[in-house]
Order: structure tokens, then sequence, then C-alpha cells
């Protein structure tokens, strides 16, 4: 038997591996990075001959992974949740497909925002696609629903989604690997109809796909993932992925009568469901998420009733735990030792050492002598630069806006009109608004701070490492408005007077900003 | 028997070292372990902490429930005292006594320190001291392991083999600094 003390996203590895993958496709993304830098750090996973290198974005980890498919054989996609929006075409129209080889996304969405912009649900793009979707809740269990996804997406033809959420991808505990599968031969579909989505064909296929509905359903009302704890009470709970760990915390340690549901499988099983809710006057919905069903089921059962986050019986948003479930169901966690009203917030901050703090200085010094102080920016370590000291940034939306919200703003007006771009957000999802600014002639000034690496997530490699100056020329920036500078201290000045000048530049120009990440760099010297 | 420790400091000070530490020995103890960890963002410099679970029953939640930890073990006294609600009534803290200051307001050291032994059975140790001693002020941590490990009903030598294992891949001298630094901190009374 072989047992590993695993974080959950290590088990989704670990799980897909065994499943028999050829490759993983994916970009880095907190909570999900982990999945992807275990296979690419796996002695197996290499002797397998597994592709694991890290694609520009979310969309075309989704496409070639759609391609690996096609050719028969098994990928495994891992994103963060709001990657999935980057995704979303390829993810959707993939539903339409269909797929050959077994193909399962990983979605790890980040209720709370410990790390991230929003805290959408990515459930609801389950119901969107019309995909099955898993939601398992503790690491055992995501090791099982990983290896059984692939075996489902091949049976049933379909992608399927497994959501996990910050607290189960970044939770380690015991996980026990079952058998290893073989790796599937090259095997291409020849279904052509099914891939070419004609308006004919992908009716003919969205037919085929509501038609098996019927099915995915059968298999949700069976699932290993579901549980039914009966209670002798009035209460009922109604719990859905990791929240069922919360339930079952404040249950055992209180002794409580209450019946605990655990549903982990979507389409959701509305039998399980039935049979379940008859028995109880009143059913707690505890939802890691949006309150998506907790809208829907009292429409099915009009003489329950439920409570949940839309009636106040939990917050509205936030990560679920053990003091919130426990008050939804009237116990209250005794505290002994209130908290300490010296304790003070402690922000995260860029290194000391890190060239974007160099950059912030200068930045703030030429903004000085400006009547509008905007900097729109964007996602990566960078955006601590809305942080003191520097506050020197104004936006960071979603990745990649910073060049095309300048250039909006430009068309506005506004001037100066200046971006802040990581190297690796850059290739993500900002090549193609630098283009926008091109054929416009945008009065912007866009600065790639290049710390050749994706530091915000632990470094991982950046795709447009070494080609950043050569992608702005052939994109048609004019070279003589592409500088290099190096952000350190000394070249403060030279750095001020190449910024203010290419500010003061009626066209796009772009400052590419270059200094290895002191992170990168220290881990580098550690190796050598 | 359960027991709940929240590990608990900055980021970059080894606070998931120290918990892998007590996950190996759990773990080949024959116990559940459940910990649940921050990555991400608040690895700059910012507040870190681990949920450390340890039974020999199934283990549901995560996290642990408010009013549960057994142990606070913090590599920063102000970092211990923010998850103090966490502790249970006649709970422990195990702090380095060491501030890192790296943000606006740190309170000062003396009403900082009043406020942990006023209210809280708490160990404090000079955790730095001890660590340059067995070489390196990088075994802080472990220091603060060591003396902690009183409370973690764990037996020695189940440690010092954790921490053979998981450093094995830096060498025999990193290996052997981190021994003395667990042993000492364990031989430490407040």
């Amino acid at each position: 038997m072989n047992k590993k003390l695993l974080l959950g996203a290590e088990a989704v590895a670990v799980a897909a591996i065994d499943a028999g993958i050829s490759g993983v496709y994916a970009y880095p993304g907190t909570p999900s990075t982990e999945i992807t830098t275990y296979i690419q750090n796996s002695a197996e996973a290499r002797e397998k001959n597994i592709h694991s290198r890290w694609s520009a974005n979310e969309k075309t980890a989704y496409e070639a992974a759609l391609g690996m498919s096609y050719s028969g054989k098994r990928a495994l996609i891992c994103m963060k949740h709001v990657g999935l929006n980057v995704a979303a075409d390829a993810f959707i129209n993939s539903a339409i497909t269909g797929c050959n080889g077994g193909m399962v996304l990983l979605v790890a969405d980040d209720p709370s925002m410990h790390s991230s912009q929003n805290e959408q649900d990515t459930r609801m793009y389950g119901k969107f696609a019309y995909l099955p979707l898993l939601e398992p809740s503790n690491q055992q269990e995501l090791y099982d629903a990983v290896k059984y996804a692939f075996d489902f997406s091949e049976k049933i033809s379909l992608p399927i989604i497994v959501r996990v959420t910050t607290r189960l991808s970044h939770s380690r505990a015991v996980v026990v690997q079952s058998d290893k599968r073989p790796q599937n031969a090259l095997n291409p579909s020849t279904q052509e109809n099914s891939w070419i989505l004609l308006p004919a064909n992908a009716r003919k296929n969205y037919a085929n796909l509501l038609e098996k509905q019927t099915q995915l359903l059968e298999e949700s009302e069976q699932s290993f993932l579901n549980k039914s704890i009966q209670g002798s009470g009035n209460i009922g709970v109604i719990a859905f992925g990791i929240a069922y760990n919360y339930a079952m915390e404040i249950k055992t340690t209180h002794a409580l009568d209450c019946g605990v549901l655990k549903i982990s499988h979507y389409p959701l099983p509305l039998k399980t469901i039935e049979a379940f809710v008859k028995n109880y006057k009143t059913i707690v919905i505890a939802e890691e998420g949006y309150p998506i069903y907790e809208e829907l089921l009292p429409a099915y059962f009009p003489h329950t009733t439920f409570v949940g986050r839309l009636t106040g019986a939990l917050p509205r948003m936030g990560e679920l735990n053990p003091k919130l479930l426990g008050e939804s169901l009237g116990i209250t966690l005794p505290v002994h030792h209130a908290s300490s009203d010296i304790v003070v917030p402690r922000p995260p901050q860029l290194c000391q050492g890190c060239g974007h703090r160099d950059l912030f200085e200068e930045l703030n010094h030429i903004l000085e002598k400006y009547e509008h102080k905007h900097v729109f920016s964007d996602i990566g370590c960078y955006t601590l630069g809305a942080l003191p000291p520097f506050n020197t940034i104004s936006t960071c939306v979603d990745m990649g806006a910073s060049i095309t919200m300048a250039k909006g703003a430009a068309d506005a007006g506004l001037h100066p009109a200046i971006c802040v771009i990581g190297d690796s957000t850059f290739t993500h999802s900002g090549m193609t608004g630098l283009l926008d600014a091109v054929n416009d002639e945008s009065n912007i000034t866009i600065i790639i701070s290049d710390n050749s690496t994706t530091a915000m997530t632990g470094g991982q490699d950046s795709s447009g490492t070494g080609k950043l100056y050569d992608i702005c020329k052939g994109i048609g920036v004019q070279p003589e408005h592409i500088h290099l500078v190096v952000p350190i201290k000394k070249n403060r000045e030279h750095n001020i007077r190449i910024l203010s000048q290419e500010i003061e530049y009626k066209g796009v120009s772009v400052i590419i900003s270059q200094r290895e990440c002191v992170q990168v760099a220290i881990r580098n010297q550690k190796k050598s | 028997m359960q027991k709940n420790y929240i590990i608990a400091g900055v980021g970059g000070q080894g606070i998931l070292s120290m918990a892998a530490i007590i996950d190996v020995t759990a773990m080949n103890s024959g116990l559940y372990v459940k910990q649940a960890e921050v990555h991400g963002m608040s690895q700059r410099g910012g507040s870190v902490e681990a949920h450390l679970r340890i039974s020999d029953s199934e283990i549901f939640s995560d996290i642990i429930p408010l009013g549960e930890a057994d142990c606070i073990i913090a590599t920063e006294p102000m970092e211990a005292l923010r998850y103090i609600p966490f502790l249970k009534e006649h709970g422990t803290i195990i702090t380095a006594s060491k501030s890192l200051i790296n943000c606006a307001n740190y309170p000062d050291k003396e009403v900082l320190d009043k406020e942990l032994q006023n209210k809280i059975h708490c160990i404090t140790i000079d955790a730095d001291a001890i660590a340059l001693s067995c070489g390196s002020i990088k075994t802080s941590n472990i220091v603060i392991l060591g003396a902690a490990s009183h409370y973690l009903g764990i037996e020695e030598d189940q440690y010092i083999q954790a921490i053979e294992t998981l450093f094995a891949s830096k060498g025999a001298d990193i290996v052997s600094m981190n021994i003395c630094a667990f042993s000492k901190g364990r031989e430490y009374k407040n």
C-alpha cells in the first residue's frame, strides 16, 4: 500500500499520473500551481514522457489538452477559477465537441479571495456548459475523484470538471494510491463531424449533449462521492463539497442529532436529495461558494424550510468554517482568549532587492510633475505597488488589462497613460492589447516589468523570457521607442530620463525594465 | 486523542518546514493528519499560518475550530498573539522572543510581552541565539519546534528521524545543525 502525505493539489497530480495522462496543460495560478509543479518534478512523469511545460495562458492550455484528447490520449488541465474565464470559449465549446482521450479540467476556486480578485464559483460553469462536476471534500476523495473522472470522461466522451477550493488544495493529509493505468496509444478521432462546429454539426452535437444529461444525472445519483448520514432531529444539513467537513466537525464534536447529506457530484442528484429532505423540517444549505442550489431547491420542495447564505444563517460571502457551520446549527464555539487589539495587520510586500521597487520609485518621481498620476497595472507581484510606501498603481483588474485600459484612457484624452505589466502577464494576455494600441497609434507608455519569471505564484518559467523585445518589435512598436533598462539604484537617473522622454512621445512606447526576480536568483545560487 | 496546533510566523521564517516535520512524525506514528497552510500572496513577508491537526480517529475540518488549539507555536511574538482566539482555555504558546518589525504600528515590545505573559501560559525563547550556537540562525524555527515538542505528545526520536528524512537532500551538515537546534530547543527551560 503506497501511502503519501500530500497537499490536495499534489493528490490531483499523483492521481493524474496514476490515471495514465500523457500531458498536463496549465498556467500558474494560486491555488492550482502545485499540481503542475509536482508533475514537472516527478521522475515518474519524466520517464513516461508526460508533457508538463507551462502554457502561455489558460486558453492555450485548454486547447492543447483538447488536441491531445482528439489524438486519443488523456490530458489534465489545471487553472485557478478566474483562469477559466480566459479559457471559457474553448471550455464551453469542448462540451459541444466532446472528447476522445479522457480529459479532466481541474479548477481551484478561492472563496474569501485569499489571492484572487473575486470568488466566482466554478460550479456555475459546470451548469453553464452542461458538464459533470466533482467537488471532493478531502485529499483521498480528491485522488479517487480525479482517477474516476478520467474513466468517466472516456466512457461518456465529455470533459469532466473537478472543483477544489484553496482550503483543500493547500491542505495536507495522507493519501493511499490505487492501481496505475497505462497511458493511451495514439488513436486520433475519426468522428470528424463532431469536431467541426459548423452550425449544422453543432446543433446535432448539442442535442447529443442534452441527451446525455439523463446519463450524467444517473451517474450523480449513484456517485461514491455523495454520502447520506441520517439524523434523529428536525434539522438536516446539505453540505456541498468541503462544507461537509465543517458540518461533520460540528456534528461529531457536539453530538448533534442533525442529518448530513454530502453532495460532491453534479448535475445535482435530485432523487438523493428528495430522499434526504423529506426526513427534516429545516434544511441548512452549506455551499462553499455561491448559494446556487439554495436558490433552486425551495422550488422543488415547497414544504421544507431552507436556510443558508441567502437567509443569513450563513454569511452571504466568504469561506465557510466550523464556527460558521456551528452558528447555523445553534452552536457557539467558545472563545477563551479574546483577540488582542495590539495585533496589527502584516500585509505582504515586495521583497528587498526586487526590481519592481526601483521601478515604482522612478515612476513616483516622474509623476510628481503631472496633474494626472494614474498608472494602469495588472496581476502579479507588482500589484503590491498599490500599497505603501509606493502607492503607485491605480488599477488591477484582470490579466492583460493594464495595456488595454491605458489605451482606452489615452483614447479618452488622459495623459500620461502609463501601464505596468509583468513579463508573464504580458505574454499571457497583453500582446493582443499591444497590437490594438499599435494599430491605433495610441499615446501610451507600456512598462514591462520583466523579472523573467512568474514570480507571484512561486517563480515558474515565463513564456516570454528573452523574447520580449522581438515580440514588441514584431507587433509593430517602432524600434526607437523600445528600450531596455535595468532598475537598479545606479541607473536611476538614466531610467528616469528614458521613461520621461517616452511618456512625452506621442505614440506607443515600450520600456522593458529588466531585472531577475531576487527569489529566483537566490534559488539558482543555491542550486549551483 | 486529538491535538490541534497553530504554527505561525512571517513568510520566510520556515513555518511550513516546522509543520512538515510534525506531519511526518504523526504519519509515521500511524495517526491521522490534516494540515492547512497558506501559500501565494502571504508569503511575501506577510503573516503565515498553518493549522495542524493530529488524531487517532478521522479528522473532518482542515481548519481548527475556534477555542480548540492546544498550542500556538510561533516564530514571532506578535504572530503568536494574532491567533489566540483559537487557543484552548489552558492552551500554551511557545514563541521566539525576537520581533520582526516590517509593518506599520508594530506594538511596543513591553506591551507585547505583557499581553503574552499576562493572559496565557507562554514560553518565550531567544531562538536566534540558540540557533547561532548550532551554526546557523536559519535553524531558529527548529529550536522553537524542539521547545514545543514537549507539548505535542510524540516521541523525541520520531522528530530526529523526520528531520533526517526531510533535510537529507540538503546534506549532512544541515541535518546535524537542525538536530542540534531541535535538541537544544527541547532542553530549553523557560
